[in-house]
């Protein structure tokens, strides 16, 4: 695949000067379009500067199941509606659970191309609204349904059959994986806007007291691990990954606002520059030489640091894409943060991803917990990126200065991987 | 010879006569299932369908508990789990199906490498609609003797 990697530039820059997200969670009553005017009223309040929306020339939306969750084609259009901007041009994208960052990048690609100065980009996704078999299908869609969901596999299962993989071929753990789950609840708890908002020790106290409330036995869990490893607190959903290994199933909205670099300042003193940018298709898992990491993720890495110019040991912090434990365990070695095998199995046990750690990963509390609304993900995890760049992420604040950053978004099980590094000047 | 398309609807009225046949590449060789249209490796677009021994091992696997609607139909649940996981056939080709003969209660017990052989099964199928998700396919999978 070597032919393909090249060094890309964009036409002109282009920068983030906005961000906007709703409550990520199980919000009955709200529909993509509310929760994407949520997102929005929340953009326009985040620009330093102030922003016209009538400034605003295009609309980028990523979602992917709306067509069944909503019985919605094309809901883009209806959020354009819904945030005043008919009838500038709305696209809605669907690139599975990458879908937003690839809104994202399409923006960013109008704004370089010179034909926009100020674009809306972002995604949305409902996921609720159906009993859980009929979502399990539908998220199972995301893979190839002629020739993987037909065997049965669901959305865990594929990520399952790389776990079973990774476990033999480096002796990876089952707990290993439930490191990796400790720390993005740990972080989790520290994000008022995520899903699962609490550490797995706080979830084991809320258990225990509603035992306790409704008169049943009280669970005796000594620690996290103990609970981890109860089947009945923590059954299996496809084996190797149990619940705690699985992200939720989330609504949500989140969009930012981009613009050509030269109007950055209009905006914000505080930017965050596009510095590197990548996009990668994949096969199914039977098509690919491996299943113990992302092969796209490999070559969006390198094109993406090529890019920037940079390594991997430049980006001081990154949200990566872990819709399941052994993603992000997959993700960080790919991404060239650890060494593939143990050296990423054990960076959370090790403390090395933690907030405060030496590569700090997903501090928002990841796709894990601060959910995962699967067309809107890839803005969630730049909003991560926009607040802890510009010191604003409060009690998960990491400690060093992050002038240098990246989000990583796959779509399906490996199908779309998506990189952005951004990059924060003075 | 005539050949069938190189399709998937191909695919299924072979495995609907329990054949499992793959595409073959005549400039290059590849062996391909599932079948496509060009070459996996070379674009060629000169292909015919040959025979398969039917005969693998298991690369990698997973049993679900909480399956989509057509396994669920089939009865599968989380007392009665299924396994499926990807097989790497004999002949070069790799395949994801569902695996039979192995003890999904204790997952454990079901090791990587372990040999198989073509089977096929006959359930609903994987569709949305209820029209279609009823519609009953014979499927390829692989038996643990």
């Amino acid at each position: 695949m070597a032919n393909i990697i090249k060094k890309r530039k964009l036409g002109r820059g282009v920068a983030v000067v906005g961000f906007g997200m709703s409550k990520f969670g199980v919000l009955p009553g709200q529909s993509n379009r509310d929760m994407f005017v949520d997102a929005f009223k929340e953009l326009l309040k985040s620009v330093d500067k102030g922003i016209d929306p009538k400034d605003i020339e295009a609309n980028y939306v990523g979602c992917c199941g709306a067509w069944n969750w909503e019985t919605q084609a094309g809901v883009g259009k209806w959020c354009t509606d819904w945030v005043g901007l008919v009838p500038k041009p709305s696209t809605t994208i669907d690139n599975a659970c990458a879908s937003a960052s690839v809104a994202i990048r399409n923006g960013i690609l109008g704004i370089a191309s010179g034909m926009y100065d100020i674009v809306l980009a972002g995604g949305t996704e409902k996921m609720t609204t159906l009993p859980t078999e009929a979502t399990t299908l539908v998220l199972a869609t995301g893979a190839d349904a002629t020739w993987e969901s037909y065997a049965g596999y669901t959305f865990p299962g594929l990520y399952a059959t790389m776990a079973t993989a990774h476990m033999h071929q480096y002796g990876t753990t089952p707990e290993d994986l439930m490191y990796v789950a400790i720390k993005n609840h740990a972080n989790g708890a520290l994000n008022p806007k995520a899903q699962m908002n609490y550490s797995i020790a706080q979830w084991m106290e809320m258990r225990k007291q509603k035992a306790a409330k409704e008169g049943k036995p009280v669970p005796t869990w000594k620690d996290e691990m103990e609970f981890l490893h109860d089947n009945s607190a923590n059954p299996m959903v496809a084996y190797p990954l149990r619940l705690f290994d699985c992200c939720p199933i989330t609504d949500g909205a989140a969009v930012v606002l981009l613009v050509a670099e030269e109007i950055a300042k209009n905006f914000t003193d505080h930017p965050l520059y596009i510095r590197g940018m990548s996009q990668t298709s994949g096969r199914a898992l039977h098509n690919r030489d491996t299943l113990t990491c992302i092969p796209g993720t490999q070559i969006a890495a390198q094109q993406a640091y090529d890019m920037a110019g940079v390594t991997a040991k430049d980006i001081k912090i990154a949200e990566v894409h872990d819709c399941f434990t052994i993603a992000e365990v997959m993700a960080i070695a790919d991404l060239g943060f650890f060494k593939p095998g143990k050296e990423a199995a054990t960076a959370a046990r090790e403390g090395k991803t933690a907030l405060n750690g030496i590569k700090p990963i997903n501090t928002s509390g990841g796709l894990k917990c601060k959910g995962h609304p699967v067309g809107a993900s890839g803005a969630g995890m730049v909003g991560e990126i926009w607040h802890q760049m510009r010191k604003e992420a409060g009690p998960r604040q990491v400690k060093m200065d992050v002038d240098l950053a990246m989000t990583h978004n796959v779509g399906a099980h490996g199908t779309d991987v998506v990189i952005h590094i951004f990059e924060r000047r003075g | 010879m005539e050949q069938l398309p190189f399709t998937s609807a191909s695919f299924d009225k072979f495995c609907s006569e329990k054949k499992l046949m793959a595409v073959k590449c005549q400039k290059c060789g590849t062996l391909m299932v599932p079948p496509r249209g060009l070459c996996i490796n070379c674009l060629g677009d000169k292909l015919e369908w040959v025979p398969l021994s039917g005969k693998g091992k298991i690369l990698s696997f997973t049993v679900i508990g909480v399956g989509p609607s057509n396994m669920l139909n089939e009865g599968f649940n989380r007392d009665n789990p299924y396994c499926c996981g990807v097989i790497q056939l004999d002949e070069g080709p790799r395949i994801s199906t569902q695996i039979l003969g192995v003890n999904t209660k204790d997952p454990s017990t079901i090791k990587i490498g372990t040999p198989v052989t073509a089977d096929f099964v006959t359930r609903g199928s994987f569709a949305l609609a209820p029209e279609v998700a009823c519609v009953k396919k014979t499927y390829l999978a692989f038996r643990v003797a």
